[in-house]
C-alpha cells in the first residue's frame, strides 16, 4: 500500500494553557514498526491517544490509511491498542478477555474461543484460557493484552509502554518477541517509549518527542549517529557536546557539535594525526571501570567535557584507574561529528 | 479450628488492665443486644423485672399477627426500597460523573452528597420540615422516601466510587478499543465491575433508610415507620411484649444484611462501607 | 443505532457529563440544599403568640428568643452533656482500640472490628430501647445493685439533684449512659485507624533510645492518636448534640437541643423558633469542625 498508515497533519492537543502536543507533523509508513520516544510529558501518548481515539486534536487531521479518522471514537478505528497496566478485564477468564472484540463484533461463541486459542498460541501462552487475569505473572498478563489486541487484526496496533512494568530480563526477552511477532503478522506498530535502550532495539524508524513536538525522525542509527538537535543527542544516548571557542579550535568553526563518546579515541600525546581525524587534549578527570568498557570523564584544554568510552579488551581495573589526572590526547573520525546546531 | 495465635502479632503481650478493660468496653457494647434477645421471651408483661420470672415463646407469633405491627413494618419495607432505589441511580451517576470527568465544583459534589449524614440528623429533619412547611407540601409517603434517599445517596456514591478508583484507569477505554460502544462497555465491563458495590451499597442504604428516626419523625406527619412506632411504644408503653419481639426482629433484619454487605466488600477487599 | 446515539455522546462530553451530573445534583439543590435555605428563611419569620400563626415577615425576635436565660440554659446543657459523653467514650474506647491495634492478631482484628461496628448497623432505636429494660427501676441495674447490696450507694446517688432522677431510666445520668453507649464505636473506630497507622518501627525506635514503655506510650502513641481521638470526637459531640430521641425517653423535665427543636415545631406550631434553635448546633459544629481542622484531625478521617 502506497497510503502511509499514519498520517498528522498540523496536529496539536492543548490542555488549557498546557500544549501537550503541538502543531506536529508525523507520518508512519504501511508495516513499519515505528516508536515514539521522549521523555514523560513530551507529548508521545499524547499522540498515541489521539491515534486510538480517546483523545481528540484541538486542531489538526489525523489519518489513517487516508481515511480521516479525528473525530471518530475508539470503536469506529480499526486500531488496537496494549496498555501500560494491560487493562485486563479482571472478571473474565483469559479466553473471554482476548475473545472480547470478536464477541462485540458478534462472532458465534465456539468460534472465537477457537481463535483466542490460536492467538495464545501465537503469543506463546497455550493453555492459559479458563485462568483469571489475577493468576497471572505480569510477564504473562502483557501477552494476553497482546492477544487480545492482535487478535482483531487491527491495522495499525498501538503500544503504550508497554513492557515498562516489567524487569529487565523479561523486557529484553519481550523486545525480541515483539519484533518477531510483528514481522510474523505484517502489522504496522506504534510503540511509545521513554527508554532509548528500547527504541533503537526494536524499531524501523523512532520519532523523538520533546516538549510537544517531535524533534527528529529517522532509523535508530540515523537518530544515534546524526543527531540533529542538542535534545535528541542528550536523550538517545550520552550528550557529548562542545560548543564555541573550543569547538573552534577542534574543528575549526564555533558550530555545537555532537561526538558519541564510543567514537572517541584515548591516544598518547605523540600519536600519530591523521588527516581525516580530529584532535582535542585534555586532562583524565575520572576513570569508572565497568567491567566490560570503561568510562572516562576528560575535561578538555580551554574548557568542556567529553566522556569517552573504551572496551577493555586487554586492559585491568589496575591500568585503567592509572590514567587518572593524566594529561591525555582524544581522536575520532570527523564524519563521526553532528553539528546539532542551538 | 481456630487454631493457635498467629505468629505475626506483636511479640509483647497485653498487658492484664488493658485487656480487662478493651473486653469491658465489648461487653457494655454488646450485652444490651443480647438483653433485647432475653426479654422477647420473658412472660413479664407490665414490666421489665429482671430476671424474667420465667420465659415462654408465645409473643413471638402475637407480635408476627399483630396488624398495627404489620402495617408499619410494610410501609417501612416500601419506603427502605424507594429510597434505596432513588440512592442507587442518583449515587452511581454522581460517582460516574466525579470519576470519569474533570469539572469546576467536582470537590464540592462529594462534600455536599455526605452533609446529610454528618450533619446531626436534627437539623436534616427540620430543615425539611421547615420546607414542608413553608410551601405547603402535605405529608405523605412520598415526602418520607425522598428524605431517606437524600441522606442514603452517599453510602451508594460512596461503595461505586471506591470501586472506580481501584479498577483499572484503561479498562473502559480498553473496551472501547476493542469496538464496544458506550453501551456494551457499561454492560460487559462496567457493571460487572461495580456490581459487588452496587450490592453493597444498596444493603447500607436499605438499612439505613430501615432504622431511621430522627428524619422521618420530621417528615412522616402521622405515618408511622417501624423505628417510630418503637420510639413511640417507649413513650407510652402499650403493648410491651410485641415490642419486645418487635425490637429483636429489627435487629434481625439489620444486622444480618449488613454482615453479609461487610463479607462482599471484604472479599472485593474494597476499604469503604459509608460511615454510618 | 446504539452506536449511532453513543457516538453522539462520546463527541460531546459536556453534554454526557451533565447527563450523568443532572439527577443527583438538582436533587440535592432542590431537595437538600433547598431545605437549609428554607430552614434558614424559616429561622427570621415568627409565631404570633395569639392565634397561633407563623407570620411571614422579616424579623430578629425568633433570635432574640434564643438568648433568653431558658434557652441558654438549654444550649450550656446540652454542650456540657456533649462533651462529657465525648471524654467518656474516649477514656473507654481507648484501651479497645489501643488492644486492636497493638496487640490482636490479624484474625482477632477482623473479629474484634467486625464487633465494634455490629451495634452501629444494629437499629438504633432498639439500642436505645434496650437500656430502657436495663435502666428500668426493676431492671438488671436494680437487680444488680441489690445483689451486691450497694441499692443503698444507688438510691443516695439517685436523690442528686443535677445527676439522679426518680431512676436511672429517668435521669441526666440515664441519658449520659444511653449516648455514651449509642456512640462509642464512633470513637473506637477513628483511634484504632489512628494507631494502626503508627509503624511499629517507631515504637522500637523509641524503646532504642531508651524510652520505657509508658514513656513511648505518652511520648509517641498519645501524641499520634490524637488526630484520631479528635475525629471521633467530631461525631460523639456532633451526635449529642443534635438528639432528642434519648432525650425525650430517658430525661426529666428539662430539655435539650433537640427536644426543643421537637417540642417547638410540633405541639406548638413555632417552626420559625425550631429553625433558629438549630442554628445553635450548627455554629457550635462549624466552630468545632474549624477547631478539629486546625489539630489535624481530618488527616485521620
Amino acid at each position: 500500500m502506497s497510503e502511509p498508515a499514519i498520517l498528522f497533519k498540523n496536529v496539536s492537543r492543548h490542555f488549557g494553557e498546557v500544549k501537550a502536543v503541538d502543531n506536529v507533523q508525523l507520518e508512519v509508513k504501511d508495516g513499519e514498526f515505528f516508536s515514539m520516544l521522549g521523555p514523560s510529558g513530551s507529548g508521545k501518548t499524547t499522540c498515541l491517544r489521539m491515534i486510538a481515539g480517546f483523545d481528540r486534536p484541538t486542531a489538526g487531521q489525523i489519518f489513517l490509511y487516508g481515511q480521516d479518522v479525528s473525530n471518530l471514537p475508539p470503536y469506529e478505528r480499526p486500531v488496537n491498542t496494549v496498555f501500560q497496566d494491560y487493562a485486563l478485564f479482571p472478571h473474565m477468564t483469559i479466553e473471554d478477555n482476548i475473545a472480547y472484540g470478536l464477541m462485540i463484533k458478534g462472532m458465534p461463541k465456539s468460534e472465537r474461543v477457537k481463535k483466542a486459542n490460536e492467538t495464545l498460541d501465537l503469543v506463546r501462552m497455550p493453555g492459559y484460557g479458563k485462568r483469571k487475569p489475577s493468576q497471572l505473572s505480569g510477564g504473562q498478563r502483557q501477552r494476553v493484552a497482546l492477544a487480545r489486541a492482535l487478535i482483531n487484526h487491527p491495522k495499525v496496533l498501538l503500544l503504550d509502554e508497554p513492557l515498562g512494568a516489567l524487569d529487565l530480563k523479561l523486557r529484553q526477552q519481550m523486545q525480541v518477541e515483539l519484533k518477531n511477532i510483528q514481522r510474523e503478522v505484517g502489522i504496522t506498530f506504534i510503540f511509545v517509549t521513554h527508554d532509548q535502550e528500547e527504541a533503537l532495539t526494536m524499531s524501523d524508524r523512532i520519532a523523538v518527542f520533546n516538549e510537544g513536538n517531535i524533534e527528529q525522525v529517522g532509523t535508530p542509527a540515523d537518530v544515534y549517529e546524526h543527531p540533529s538537535t542538542p535534545f535528541v543527542a542528550g536523550f538517545v544516548g550520552t550528550s557529548n557536546l562542545i560548543a564555541g571557542e573550543v569547538a573552534q579550535r577542534i574543528t575549526g568553526s564555533p558550530k555545537r557539535f555532537s561526538v558519541r563518546p564510543e567514537k572517541i579515541r584515548l591516544a598518547q600525546m605523540d600519536d600519530q594525526i591523521e588527516g581525516d581525524m580530529f584532535v582535542a587534549d585534555g586532562i583524565v578527570r575520572d576513570v569508572i571501570y565497568l567491567g566490560l568498557y570503561t568510562r572516562y570523564l576528560v575535561e578538555l584544554e580551554g574548557g568542556g567535557d567529553l566522556v569517552v568510552i573504551e572496551q577493555n579488551l586487554r586492559t585491568s581495573s589496575i591500568d585503567v584507574t592509572k590514567i587518572k589526572n593524566q594529561k591525555t590526547r582524544l581522536l575520532w573520525k570527523k564524519e563521526h561529528v553532528s553539528y546539532v546546531g542551538g | 479450628m481456630r487454631s493457635k495465635p498467629s505468629a505475626e502479632s506483636s511479640n509483647e503481650r497485653a498487658s492484664l488492665p488493658l485487656t480487662l478493660s478493651a473486653i469491658g468496653a465489648l461487653l457494655f457494647l454488646h450485652i444490651p443486644l443480647w438483653l433485647i434477645f432475653l426479654y422477647s421471651f420473658t412472660t413479664d408483661e407490665s414490666a421489665y423485672t429482671f430476671p424474667p420470672p420465667a420465659l415462654t415463646l408465645k409473643w413471638i407469633p402475637q407480635a408476627i399477627q399483630n396488624t398495627a405491627m404489620q402495617d408499619t413494618l410494610f410501609l417501612t419495607l416500601r419506603v427502605a426500597v424507594l429510597a434505596t432505589v432513588a440512592a442507587l441511580i442518583l449515587g452511581t451517576l454522581a460517582a460516574a460523573a466525579v470519576y470519569r470527568f474533570d469539572f469546576f465544583g467536582k470537590e464540592a459534589i462529594s462534600f455536599m452528597l455526605i452533609l446529610p449524614l454528618a450533619l446531626p440528623g436534627i437539623v436534616t429533619g427540620i430543615a425539611m420540615r421547615s420546607a414542608i412547611s413553608l410551601l405547603h407540601i402535605p405529608f405523605t409517603f412520598w415526602t418520607i422516601v425522598i428524605g431517606h434517599a437524600t441522606f442514603c445517596v452517599v453510602v451508594v456514591y460512596n461503595n461505586v466510587i471506591a470501586r472506580f478508583r481501584r479498577s483499572s484507569n484503561s479498562m473502559i477505554e480498553a473496551s472501547m478499543d476493542l469496538g464496544a460502544n458506550s453501551f456494551q462497555t457499561f454492560w460487559h465491563v462496567v457493571l460487572p465491575n461495580i456490581g459487588t458495590a452496587l450490592m453493597a451499597g444498596a444493603i447500607l442504604a436499605f438499612s439505613l433508610s430501615f432504622d431511621e428516626v430522627i428524619v422521618t419523625t420530621f417528615t412522616a406527619g402521622n405515618q408511622q415507620t417501624l423505628p417510630i412506632w418503637i420510639f413511640s411504644q417507649m413513650l407510652k408503653p402499650r403493648n410491651r411484649p410485641i415490642t419486645n419481639v418487635t425490637a429483636m426482629l429489627v435487629v434481625l433484619i439489620t444486622a444480618l444484611p449488613i454482615m453479609f454487605a461487610q463479607r462482599i466488600v471484604a472479599q472485593t477487599s474494597d476499604g469503604e462501607g459509608g460511615s454510618k | 443505532m446504539l452506536n449511532r446515539i453513543s457516538t453522539y455522546f462520546y463527541r460531546r462530553p459536556r453534554l454526557t457529563l451533565a447527563l450523568f451530573l443532572a439527577p443527583p445534583l438538582i436533587w440535592f439543590l432542590v431537595v437538600y440544599i433547598g431545605s437549609l435555605i428554607s430552614l434558614l428563611i424559616n429561622s427570621f419569620f415568627y409565631l404570633d403568640g395569639f392565634t397561633g400563626q407563623v407570620i411571614r415577615e422579616f424579623t430578629l425576635k425568633t433570635y432574640a428568643k434564643l438568648f433568653i436565660p431558658t434557652n441558654l440554659q438549654i444550649f450550656l446543657r446540652t454542650t456540657v452533656m456533649a462533651l462529657s459523653v465525648t471524654l467518656a467514650s474516649i477514656v473507654i474506647a481507648f484501651p479497645l482500640a489501643y488492644y486492636m491495634a497493638r496487640f490482636a492478631s490479624a484474625r482477632m482484628k477482623t473479629w474484634l472490628y467486625l464487633a465494634v461496628t455490629l451495634p452501629l448497623w444494629t437499629s438504633y432505636v432498639v439500642r436505645v430501647y434496650s437500656w430502657k429494660l436495663i435502666l428500668a427501676q426493676e431492671g438488671i441495674v436494680s437487680w444488680f445493685a441489690r445483689l451486691v447490696h450497694l441499692d443503698g450507694l444507688l438510691n443516695w446517688y439517685l436523690s442528686n439533684e443535677t445527676l439522679g432522677g426518680p431512676s436511672l431510666s429517668v435521669s441526666p445520668t440515664g441519658i449520659f449512659l444511653v449516648f455514651l453507649y449509642i456512640w462509642l464505636p464512633y470513637m473506637i473506630i477513628p483511634i484504632q485507624t489512628a494507631l494502626e497507622r503508627v509503624p511499629k518501627s517507631l515504637i522500637e525506635a523509641a524503646g532504642d533510645l531508651g524510652a520505657t514503655p509508658a514513656q513511648t506510650f505518652r511520648t509517641v502513641l498519645l501524641p499520634l492518636a490524637f488526630p484520631g481521638v479528635i475525629a471521633g470526637s467530631i461525631f460523639t459531640f456532633s451526635l449529642t448534640l443534635g438528639d432528642f430521641i434519648v432525650p425525650q425517653l430517658f430525661g426529666t423535665s428539662s430539655f435539650y437541643i433537640g427536644k426543643a427543636v421537637l417540642t417547638y415545631q410540633g405541639t406548638s406550631g413555632n417552626i420559625p423558633l425550631a429553625a433558629a434553635f438549630t442554628m445553635g448546633p450548627i455554629i457550635i459544629m462549624i466552630s468545632y469542625l474549624l477547631l478539629a481542622r486546625k489539630l489535624g484531625a481530618f488527616d485521620a478521617l
